[in-house]
């Protein structure tokens, strides 16, 4: 009995999807815009996080050592900055590179370079020191400034410590607000979308309710009239998925365009492709959760002949 | 079968649509129910159906009052009593076929029976050859003919009709009743709402009058006197 129900709920959704395409398409055309903008919000975030990581990765804490300063004394700093929690990565960039990268920068300064070419090499090594987290440079400057007084015995090799406190500061503060309001606009933005969503498809509704009253006098059940819409709702879901995932795709290669000359580029369309099987879950479960919730909702108060 | 006992209908603003009905119908009667426009023939009809509630009294099917039924159990009621509109209601997206089907199934009847009773019906109304299409292909009187079908195809003990022959021409409602009859003599009881005088004297069958929400006439082979 249950069965019959069920597939005659099935048959009828299909064929009333069908029959009623021209209130189908407003339907989908809104879930689709709404899966659009979760789908946007899935990218968005995965392009603010590059965007924070590639910032994070640019900034770092420079040691440039005394030309004089022996190359073993710095290599022994460096394997102990490398055992620091707090440290992701170091590098070490020896005189002659330094010298090297200089006269890369300036190669078409002819003064400069002729100048250069007399005193001879006048740079010291450095190290690059990365850390894990931006608010974790502090520590690690603290722990530069304590190895040279703590160790007494040995010349003093480091000519500066260059750490921009200011600025790694706001970055810290500027990462966490703009998780923060990343997270307010989506929510607002799902919410909107979704209240937009169950009026359309209420307004779908409204116009079949002679058609629930007349269901209901000749003895049809609540579920019964309910099923077909309810399958309704979640074939335009489904269908509207399927576009908002196509409609991502040109969205990526867009966004990837306009910001090549900021961040030389957000690779948002590797990001699509080598999460596409999450992103299409994630749109296919929320467009068939959306018509099915949004229809149940909105034929509730037809149903009370 | 059906009784009314001391039934008022008082809506909201106070106005009067039934007052104090008393009435009851036997098993394979043929009512006619006559009245003005706003006289209170809808409302009787539509509290059977348990569309309306009465604000006093009780309205009874056979022992079951009515509208002391939970709303989820309210279908098995209108499984069994078939009812015609004065606007025909049948359902856009379907065609004559499935118009009558949706009952069947909706009473959950197996596949085989759809196929061998809907076309039966059909033929019954004569409306054998326009199976497959739409209410907006049909004319008026075809359209009342489906409602009719869909009305009689679950074979109901009771069948209500309000103001059936509202929207027809003389022809197509002197069919009609023809068919109301041939279906009143196979068993099944019909009450029937009309102001139509021709439809009563041609019936010749029991008449009850109401005038402003009051019961004033019940004759037995009455005639119409308004």
């Amino acid at each position: 009995m249950l069965w019959i129900s069920l597939k005659r709920i099935f048959k009828s959704g299909f064929i009333n999807f069908w029959r009623n395409s021209i209130v189908a398409i407003a339907s989908i055309l809104v879930l689709t815009v709404t899966l659009f903008v979760i789908g946007s919000l899935i990218l968005g975030t995965a392009f603010l996080n590059r965007t924070l990581e590639n910032i994070q990765e640019r900034v770092d804490i420079s040691v440039s050592f005394r030309a004089d300063a022996p190359e073993r004394t710095i290599l022994d700093l460096k394997s102990s900055l490398e055992l620091l929690p707090e440290v992701r990565d170091v590098t070490y960039s020896s005189r002659d590179q330094e010298l090297k990268a200089f006269k890369e920068r300036h190669k078409d300064n002819a003064l400069l370079m002729q100048s250069i070419d007399e005193v001879g090499n006048p740079f010291g090594a450095r190290l690059s020191i990365l850390a894990n987290d931006p608010s974790q440079y502090e520590a690690i400057a603290r722990f530069l400034n304590n190895y040279e007084s703590e160790s007494p015995n040995q010349q003093a090799i480091i000519d500066q410590i260059s750490f921009k406190k200011d600025i790694v500061d706001k970055m810290v503060s500027i990462i966490g607000t703009s998780r923060k309001i990343g997270l307010a606009i989506s929510i607002l933005l799902i919410l909107m979308s979704v209240l937009v969503t169950f009026n359309t498809v209420s307004l779908a509704i409204y116009s079949s309710r002679e058609e629930i009253s007349v269901m209901r006098l000749v003895g049809a059940t609540n579920f019964y009239i309910r099923g077909p819409f309810v399958i309704e709702g979640m074939i335009s879901g489904m269908i509207a998925s399927f576009i908002a995932l196509i409609l991502l795709y040109p969205s990526t290669i867009w966004i990837k365009n306009a910001t090549a000359s900021v961040y030389g580029g957000v690779n948002l369309v590797s990001f699509y492709v080598t999460n596409f099987g999450q992103i299409f879950l994630v749109l296919l479960v929320s467009g068939i959760l959306l018509g099915l919730v949004s229809s149940y909702l909105a034929i509730r108060r037809y149903l009370r002949v | 079968m059906i009784y009314f006992d001391k039934v008022s209908k008082i809506y909201f603003d106070n106005s009067v649509a039934l007052e104090d009905i008393n009435l009851s119908i036997e098993p394979q009667e043929f009512v006619s129910i006559v009245g003005h426009s706003g006289a209170g023939k809808s409302t009787l009809l539509k509290m059977i159906l348990a569309e309306e509630k009465p604000t006093h009294g009780n309205v009874f099917f056979e022992s079951t009052n009515i509208h002391a039924l939970d709303k989820r159990l309210i279908h098995n009621l209108r499984r069994r009593i078939g009812s015609v509109f004065q606007d025909f209601r049948l359902l856009p997206n379907k065609t004559a076929f499935e118009n009558i089907a949706f009952t069947m199934e909706a009473a959950g009847r197996f596949d085989e029976e759809i196929e061998s009773d809907v076309p039966h019906v059909l033929e019954l109304v004569g409306l054998e050859k326009k199976m497959w299409h739409f209410p907006f292909e049909l004319s008026g009187g075809e359209r009342q003919r489906v409602a009719i079908a869909r009305a009689i195809v679950n074979q109901p003990d009771l069948l209500i009709a309000d103001e059936p022959t509202g929207n027809l021409d003389p022809i197509n409602t002197f069919e009609i009743i023809q068919i109301f009859k041939k279906i009143n003599d196979i068993g099944t009881t019909v009450i029937l709402t009309t102001h139509n005088k021709g439809v009563i004297d041609s019936l010749g069958r029991r008449v009850v009058t109401l005038e402003n929400g009051r019961l004033v006439r019940d004759d037995k082979e009455g005639r119409y006197a308004l």
